[in-house]
């Protein structure tokens, strides 16, 4: 045992001076959370990418495999599923997923939350507060809605709808389709795999009304990807990360190729099997060339408001699943919300993940994951060095706290009354320097 | 020699001869007449009262803009009893290293043109033509065989010229003093200091806001932020040129950049210029140019691998390929050093060679010319305005960077200017790089060449060359290269190889580009 601690003071030594050199002894005299002081926080990694190095490198943070005890779990959801219900958690205990996040995540799922939401509003507080609703594209869950889709689709004929498997990941299983008899075909087409047939769910597929006219940069498409940390739903808190980025489709866009996915679907697991991919050539801007693009095309003022927008739509997702998600306190989650903008700047929700890959396609990818997945753990706080009253730490603003977050009133408020929003996406992250003026060093680590 | 009065009425005179018959020109008259029909004219008031009317409408400011950009772009005074290329290029020892440069080059894509047995120029076949003129807005998506092309030059092809440079009437021994050179460049030119420096750069000082610096989100907006974008407005609405590069000089907004700098080149939207950029692209269907392969290949090379502009790829197509058949641009060579390269095509009656320019707009573009169209791709997206941007910057500034010419703004003087802030003020570190065999001219070189693009990220090269255009000069280039050594001056000491002093400053994407010029003018002791 001894040996151990010391190896973790020395792997927190090394650590320290490797990732945090320049944190300065910042000692506030507000009252210190539970748990603080934990020198040695065992965890479990059930991925081998960022994370690992992540976890690894975090001073004070050893991990133990199999069936050892563990405070902290960056578990897969595959895992969350089989042991979640058997496992006992202290207190103090936390792991990277809600018991049952699908209620967000899975497209049918999702798409009934927010329709609910979206009725309960209207209800409640009119047709326009329900409208801000209304950043999700027409979407019917197969086959239980089979039939008010085929109406709709029959009022706005020669419109292109898309097809989406309600479980899976990284565009498996999608495709375009214009006509009724492209999907007839489909349901009793034998390309299926078996795997698709056996669904034990009733409900596999949605479709949904697929965007024609999405904004394009140089005639390619492209889509968000953004992450939003909640570590509860009630009350709900909800961060958002300043960093993210924009993924292009490698090939210019065209409503002629309805059939080639390459085109439409911009994850970076399709480009990869593109026949065109080039894995140097770069596919994804950083989330602040694609502000600083779209500010220079269509000046600041448009462009906040986008953002603002954008922001509204990670709220109403997640309060549409505030009251069916099981609030445990020991959960918090990372989801990567993946958005496309239209020509006219309108944001659209296509869909939230619950695990948001975490593997880097690059230098600069890796920076970035690398990041967020460091600041997702100051947040988690194991070591109690936050008080809970922060607005950001590091590249994290805090953007919902079971209301809206405003940031720290600035000269020009003065005499103004209006408030700004504590977000900031797509713009700088200057978070090292946050990082060193917020946190105490690490447990067991001497003032610098 | 000529006296001030002397060289202005000349000056006036080229700017009127070059106006008469502009469009703008045309306009005015027109505008002129219709103000003929206006009851507040008098006949006995008439001149002044036409005045007037024309400066109430807005065209008078249309008209000083005009003048302003022809200031930017007349040809340096001289003796009138001067030949041109004396003009051009008064050292003699600098235009005869620029001509022998020029034959090496096109003796190079001469012999390319041999070789690969593919003409200089030739007429496509009306299939191709249609073929293209549906791909036009798409032609990233050609994947030519482009192997056997080799670009005609890199820029360290270049540098090795501007290393043999030697003025013979001013021959030093090679010995290593205080007062020798201790970089490459071996040639003795005026370069300013950094006192001298302070004074043409007032703008950038401590005293002063900067965007890059002091809209940084510490920093409270009203200190200058939000001001400066008030302004930035006025006088986008006010339209005027000149006050447009005064107000760049700390900075455009990113949502006003796209205007004021179309305003600083006085690139306008008219018809004219459409229509111009649609002969050229009509041009570029008709006719394949050899040249047009070596523009393919470096868009592939270069901007296509970039992280930042591969997006751009199609439109940087369009305006190189536009730009090589636009005769519009032999204009600069009035005062560039260099001389447009004459290639010898058979006449049609096969029986004798005339000489062409060749590529028909005098430019031969090298290794890397792409990347002065990549970041205009940020702020401009249509074609005809993107290109007309791109022309007015490469006639006003980026010729500079690869023609030999003793201008304050060429490359020679950038080279050893930048050489010399190093060894005046980091001898140190000059004297270890230069021990290792890590000259660092070197390294900096095509950093220079490009004027960093591709180097830094988007928003950090658009501050620069805000500041390029605000002053009409690329010497911050120059200065910008010194303070990059500076910084990590400490890393660089501690290397023990060119290697290694390479990868130390391969990564440039992080830096601030306006403290660092900022602390580099204004901080450094004198």
């Amino acid at each position: 045992m001894k040996d151990k601690n010391a190896l973790a003071q020395a792997v927190g030594m090394a650590g320290v001076i490797q990732q945090t050199a320049g944190h300065k002894a910042a000692y506030n005299s507000q009252r210190k959370k539970e748990g603080e002081g934990r020198s040695c926080i065992k965890y479990r990694c059930g991925l081998t990418n960022t994370i690992q190095d992540v976890l690894n490198q975090r001073p004070g943070w050893v991990e133990v495999k199999d069936d050892g005890e563990w405070d902290f779990n960056w578990c897969d959801v595959g895992w969350l599923r089989e042991n979640f219900d058997h496992s006992y958690m202290e207190e103090h205990v936390r792991i990277c997923h809600f018991r049952n996040h699908y209620e967000l995540t899975r497209k049918n799922l999702m798409v009934k939350n927010l329709k609910r939401y979206r009725k309960t509003l209207e209800r409640e507080a009119g047709r326009l507060e329900a409208a801000k609703c209304d950043f999700f594209p027409r979407t019917f869950v197969l086959p239980s809605e089979y039939h008010i889709f085929v109406e709709e689709f029959k009022r706005s004929p020669g419109s292109t709808w898309i097809m989406k498997p309600v479980a899976r990941s990284q565009g498996k299983g999608i495709f375009l389709f214009r006509k009724l008899k492209d999907i007839i075909d489909w349901r009793k087409d034998g390309t299926r795999s078996e795997e698709q047939k056996d669904e034990a769910q009733v409900e596999s597929y949605v479709a949904q009304r697929y965007i024609e006219n999405p904004y394009l940069i140089a005639g390619r498409k492209f889509d968000l990807r953004v992450y939003v940390l909640v570590t509860s739903y009630i009350p709900l808190k909800a961060w958002l990360y300043r960093d993210g980025f924009a993924r292009f489709s490698n090939t210019r866009f065209s409503l002629n190729s309805i059939d080639d996915q390459y085109v439409h679907l911009t994850n970076v697991a399709v480009q990869k099997t593109a026949p065109d991919y080039d894995p140097e050539k770069g596919c994804k801007w950083q989330m602040q060339q694609l502000r600083c693009y779209l500010t220079a095309k269509h000046g600041f003022e448009t462009v906040q408001t986008l953002f603002k927008e954008v922001d509204n739509i990670f709220i109403r997702s997640l309060l549409s699943v505030q009251k069916t998600i099981i609030n445990d306190k020991h959960c918090f989650e990372l989801y990567g919300y993946d958005i496309l903008m239209d020509q006219d700047l309108k944001p659209w929700l296509i869909e939230v993940n619950a695990s948001p890959s975490l593997t880097a396609s690059s230098q600069e990818d890796y920076d970035l994951k690398y990041r967020l997945l460091e600041d997702t753990l100051h947040i988690v706080d194991m070591e109690g060095r936050l008080t809970g009253k922060e607005k950001r730490v590091g590249g994290f603003d805090l953007m919902w706290n079971d209301g809206p977050v405003y940031t720290d009133v600035g000269l020009e408020a003065l005499g103004c009354s209006c408030l700004v929003a504590n977000t900031h996406l797509g713009c700088v992250n200057d978070r090292q320097k946050q990082l060193q003026h917020l946190l105490k060093p690490f447990p067991g680590q001497k003032r610098t | 020699m000529m006296d001030e009065s002397t060289e202005l009425s000349v000056s006036i005179t080229q700017i009127v001869q070059r106006l008469k018959g502009t469009h703008l020109h045309s306009q005015l008259e027109k505008q002129a007449k219709e103000c003929m029909h206006k009851p507040e004219i008098k006949l006995e008031t008439l001149k002044d009262d036409v005045r007037r009317l024309l400066k109430a409408s807005g065209w008078e400011r249309k008209l000083q803009n005009a003048v302003y950009r022809e200031l930017h772009i007349l040809p340096p005074p001289g003796n009138p009893r001067a030949p041109p290329e004396h003009t051009k290029e008064p050292l003699a020892y600098m235009c005869k290293a620029q001509l022998s440069w020029e034959k090496r080059i096109l003796k190079s894509l001469n012999s390319m043109c041999t070789e690969l047995g593919i003409p200089l120029a030739r007429k496509r076949p009306v299939l191709e033509q249609k073929e293209l003129t549906n791909k036009w807005n798409e032609m990233g998506t050609d994947e030519p065989d482009l192997s056997k092309f080799r670009p005609v030059y890199a820029p360290k092809d270049f540098l090795e010229v501007l290393i043999g440079l030697r003025n013979l009437n001013n021959d030093r021994s090679e010995d290593l003093t205080v007062r020798s050179n201790w970089g490459l460049i071996q040639v003795s030119l005026n370069i300013r200091d950094i006192p001298q420096m302070r004074e043409t750069y007032p703008e950038l000082g401590l005293t002063y806001g900067q965007l890059g610096i002091d809209d940084h989100t510490h920093v409270p907006p009203d200190l200058f932020e939000s001001e400066h974008i008030l302004i930035g407005k006025k006088v986008v609405s006010e339209q005027d040129s000149a006050a447009a590069q005064q107000y760049s000089r700390q900075g455009c907004p990113t949502g006003l950049r796209a205007q004021l700098w179309t305003l600083i080149l006085n690139t306008t939207d008219d018809p004219e210029v459409i229509t111009h950029y649609e002969q050229l692209k009509a041009r570029v269907i008709h006719h394949g140019l050899l040249v047009d392969n070596l523009i393919y290949k470096d868009v592939k090379l270069t901007a296509s691998n970039d992280d930042y502009y591969f997006v751009f790829e199609d439109y940087l197509y369009q305006v190189l390929l536009c730009f090589s058949r636009d005769t519009a641009v032999l204009e600069h060579f009035n005062y560039n050093s260099a001389t447009p390269p004459k290639s010898h095509i058979q006449s049609k009656s096969g029986s004798e060679q005339c000489a062409v320019v060749y590529p028909p707009n005098g430019v031969i573009p090298f290794h890397g010319f792409s990347m002065y169209v990549a970041p205009l791709c940020f702020l401009y997206n249509e074609p005809s305005k993107l290109y007309s941007v791109f022309r007015e910057m490469y006639i006003r500034y980026f010729f500079r960077l690869h023609s030999i010419s003793s201008h304050p703004s060429g490359i020679v003087s950038l080279c050893l200017q930048f050489e010399r802030l190093l060894q005046t003020h980091l001898p140190q570190l000059f004297y270890h790089l230069r021990e290792i065999g890590a000259q660092p001219l070197r390294i900096a070189f095509k950093w220079i060449v490009r004027a960093f693009s591709g180097y830094l990220s988007t928003d950090q090269l658009l501050l620069l060359w805000d500041r390029i255009l605000g002053y009409g000069s690329l010497e911050l280039v120059a200065v910008l290269a010194a303070a990059v050594f500076a910084f990590r001056a400490e890393n660089l000491m501690e290397v023990t190889s060119l290697a290694s002093a390479e990868a130390v400053l391969a990564d440039l994407s992080t830096l601030k580009v306006m403290p660092l010029l900022q602390i580099f003018l204004f901080a450094t002791s004198v």
